[in-house]
C-alpha cells in the first residue's frame, strides 16, 4: 500500500510499504477514505519530538471503513464505517474506566521508554514516536487499529467524511480545550493559535456560553476564520497582546486562557522569545515557551489556563511564583476522545456545528509531503489538509 | 523592496553580526583602549555575545525579522554606552564609532520594516463565510451550556 512515511526532520514521503495485517483477535485493519495533517504532525515534521525512526508511517487523524476484523471483535463488522480516534485505548484499565483515554495504561507497548521519560507511560498513539507505541499512523491507504472493540467510533449514513473526521483528534481538543476552562457566562475566554485546533476552541466556547471569545495570531486569514466564529481577533504583529486584553476586561485579564499553539511559538518582538529561539538552537532547552509565559501573566487571578497545545520537554523561563500566588488552576493533556466523541457527534447530527468550515485543502496522499510544508508555512491560506488516500 | 532581497540583507547582517561579535569578543582590550574607554572591556566582550547569539538567530531562523528588531535594539545599546565615552573617551574615535553604529541601526530599521512588508504583501485568502455555525455566533452562544442533558457524564 501507500502511505507517508517519516524519514527525516523535514523529510517525509509517499512510499510503497507491506498491508497491515491483522496481530491480535481485537484488531481491525481499516481502509482509509479520508485523512488530516494536524499541528502535532509538524512538530515531527520539524524534528521537536524525540523517538521517530526512518520508515515509519505518519497521520493520526483519519477515518474509513472496515475491511477486516480480528476474531474477538465482537463491536466492529466489515463495511461499518468508523472514525479512529488518536488515542488508543484498551477501555479496560483503571484510567479508560474513568475516561482519563489519553492516559490508557495498557495501550503504550514502549511503556518502559515512557516511563523512563514522564514518569508515567501515557496511551499508545498512531503515528506518533516510538515513546507513545510506535504505531503505523494514518496517513495511509489501511491501517491497523489495535483495541478495534474500544476507540472506533461508528457513523451512522447521511454524515458526509468531511463533517465527522475531525470527531478523532481536533473537534474534541478544541472541545476538551473549552469544558477545562469550566464557562461561566461572565468569562472571557482568551486562545491563542488561530490554527484547526484554535478554530474548535472558539467555537466551543461560543457554544459553553463565554460572554466574550478573543484569539491571538498573526496569520491575517486564519484571524478572520476564528472571527467568522465569533472570535475578537488580536494580531499580534500589529497590536500589544496585554493591551489589547487589558482594554477587553477593564484590565482585569481574561479568566479563562487557552494556549492553542504548543511548543513551537512564534518568536515576536518579546526578549523572551528570543530567548527562547536562542536556548532551543543551542540545545539548552526543547520547547518555546512564549504563549505560557503570556497567559500566566495576563490572567485574570483564580482564573484557569488550559493547554491543548502540545510541548515534548523541557521549558525554561515559567513565571512560577505569579503561577502560584495568582491562584491559577492549570489543566492539560492528549485529549480523552472517547470521552466526548458521543455527544459531538448528536451535536454535528443535529447540525449545531458542522466542523468541515476549517477544511481548506484537498490532495491526494501522494501529494502529502508537499503539503506538509504548504501547512506548516501557512501558504495560501492554509488552515487544515484533508488527504484522501 | 522584494522580500527575497529583504531577506538577502538580512543573512547578510546576520553575518555581520556573529564577526562584530567574534571581534568584540577576541579583543575587548585593545577595542577599548582605540576608544579610550578602558573600563569597558568586560562590557564589549559580553557586547560581542550578544551579536553573536543576534547573528546566530538571524541566519538559523526561518523568521529573521525579530531578530533583526533584537538588532535594533542592540543598536541601541551601543550608542548609549558609546555615549558614555564621549565625556571621558577619546572623543573622536568615539564619535566615529557613533556614526557607524547609527548607520547600521538606520539599515537594520530598514530591513526589518521591509521585512515585515514582505509578510503582508501575500495574497489573502477569505474565510468570512466559514462559521462552522448554522447561525450567527451570537445566536449560537451558550446553546451547548443549555442542552446540559447530552454533556458528558465524564465531567
Ligand atoms: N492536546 C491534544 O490532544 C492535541 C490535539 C491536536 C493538536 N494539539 C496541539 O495543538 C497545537 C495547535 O495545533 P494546530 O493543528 O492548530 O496547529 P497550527 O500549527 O496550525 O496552529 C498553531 C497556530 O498558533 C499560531 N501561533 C504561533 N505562535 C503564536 C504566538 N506566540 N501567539 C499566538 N499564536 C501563535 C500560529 O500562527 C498558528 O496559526 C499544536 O501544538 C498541536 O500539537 C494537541
Ligand atoms: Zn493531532
Ligand atoms: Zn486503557
Amino acid at each position: 500500500m501507500r502511505a507517508l512515511c517519516y524519514h527525516d526532520k523535514h523529510d517525509i514521503r509517499c512510499d510503497t510499504v507491506p498491508d497491515p495485517e491483522i496481530e491480535h483477535p481485537r484488531d481491525a485493519i481499516v481502509r482509509v477514505t479520508s485523512c488530516a495533517i494536524c499541528g502535532s504532525d509538524l512538530h515531527l515534521y520539524d524534528g521537536f519530538m524525540p523517538g521517530m525512526l526512518s520508515g515509519d508511517i505518519i497521520g493520526h487523524e483519519f477515518m474509513g471503513e472496515v475491511v477486516e476484523v480480528g476474531a474477538a471483535n465482537k463491536k466492529l463488522k466489515v463495511g461499518d464505517r468508523v472514525v479512529v480516534p488518536f488515542t488508543i485505548t484498551c477501555g479496560e484499565c483503571d484510567q479508560c474506566r474513568r475516561g482519563n483515554f489519553s492516559v490508557c495504561e495498557r495501550s503504550n507497548r514502549n511503556k518502559a521508554m515512557a516511563d523512563k521519560m514522564f514518569g508515567h507511560s501515557t496511551a499508545g498513539l498512531y503515528g506518533y514516536t516510538h515513546l507513545t507505541g510506535g504505531y503505523a499512523g494514518g496517513q495511509a491507504e489501511y491501517v491497523r487499529v489495535p483495541y478495534a472493540d474500544s476507540g472506533p467510533v461508528k457513523i451512522p449514513d447521511g454524515l458526509t467524511d468531511d463533517q465527522v473526521l475531525f470527531l478523532g483528534d481536533i473537534f474534541p481538543t478544541g472541545w476538551q480545550a473549552a469544558v477545562q476552562c469550566d464557562i461561566q457566562p461572565t468569562d472571557t475566554v482568551a486562545v491563542w493559535g488561530a490554527g484547526p485546533v484554535g478554530q474548535f476552541c472558539v467555537r466551543s466556547a461560543i457554544l459553553l456560553g463565554a460572554r466574550q471569545v478573543v484569539v491571538i495570531d498573526n496569520v491575517p486569514e486564519r484571524l478572520v476564520m476564528a472571527e467568522a466564529g465569533g472570535a475578537i481577533p488580536i494580531n499580534f504583529d500589529e497590536e500589544s497582546v496585554l493591551d489589547r486584553l487589558g482594554e477587553l476586561t477593564g484590565g482585569k485579564g481574561p479568566e479563562k486562557c487557552i494556549d492553542a499553539v504548543g511548543m513551537e511559538a512564534h518568536v515576536n518582538r518579546s526578549v523572551d522569545s528570543i530567548y527562547d529561539r536562542v536556548k532551543q538552537a543551542v540545545m539548552l532547552e526543547t520547547d518555546r515557551a512564549h504563549v505560557l509565559r503570556e497567559m500566566i501573566y495576563v490572567c485574570r487571578p483564580a482564573g484557569t489556563l488550559s493547554i491543548p497545545g502540545v510541548y515534548g520537554g523541557l521549558v525554561d523561563k515559567i513565571p512560577f511564583g505569579a503561577l502560584m500566588n495568582k491562584g491559577l488552576t492549570v489543566r492539560t493533556g492528549q485529549t480523552h476522545v472517547n470521552r466526548w466523541t458521543d455527544d459531538l457527534l448528536h451535536r454535528i447530527e443535529a447540525g449545531q456545528i458542522d466542523p468541515s468550515f476549517v477544511i481548506t485543502h484537498k490532495a491526494s496522499l501522494e501529494d502529502g509531503p508537499a503539503f506538509y510544508k504548504t501547512f506548516r508555512d501557512k501558504q495560501d491560506g492554509c488552515v487544515k489538509v484533508v488527504l484522501q488516500p | 523592496m522584494q522580500k527575497q532581497s529583504a531577506e538577502t540583507l538580512a543573512q547578510g547582517l546576520g553575518w555581520f553580526s556573529i564577526a562584530l561579535g567574534a571581534a568584540e569578543l577576541a579583543a575587548p582590550r585593545a577595542m577599548s583602549r582605540a576608544l579610550g574607554m578602558e573600563d569597558r572591556a568586560g562590557l564589549i566582550q559580553a557586547y560581542g555575545l550578544r551579536e553573536i547569539a543576534t547573528g546566530i538567530g538571524i541566519l538559523a531562523s526561518d523568521q529573521p525579522k525579530p531578530w533583526v528588531w533584537g538588532r535594533v535594539a542592540g543598536d541601541a545599546l551601543d550608542m548609549a554606552t558609546l555615549a558614555t565615552g564621549l565625556a571621558d573617551g577619546k572623543r573622536g574615535a568615539v564619535g566615529a564609532a557613533m556614526g557607524g553604529v547609527a548607520a547600521m541601526a538606520a539599515l537594520d530599521w530598514y530591513c526589518a520594516n521591509q521585512l515585515g512588508e514582505a509578510r503582508e504583501a501575500r495574497p489573502m485568502r477569505d474565510y468570512s463565510n466559514r462559521t462552522g455555525f448554522p447561525d450567527t455566533p451570537e445566536h449560537m452562544r451558550g446553546q451547548a451550556a443549555r442542552d446540559a442533558t447530552i454533556l458528558s457524564p465524564l465531567l
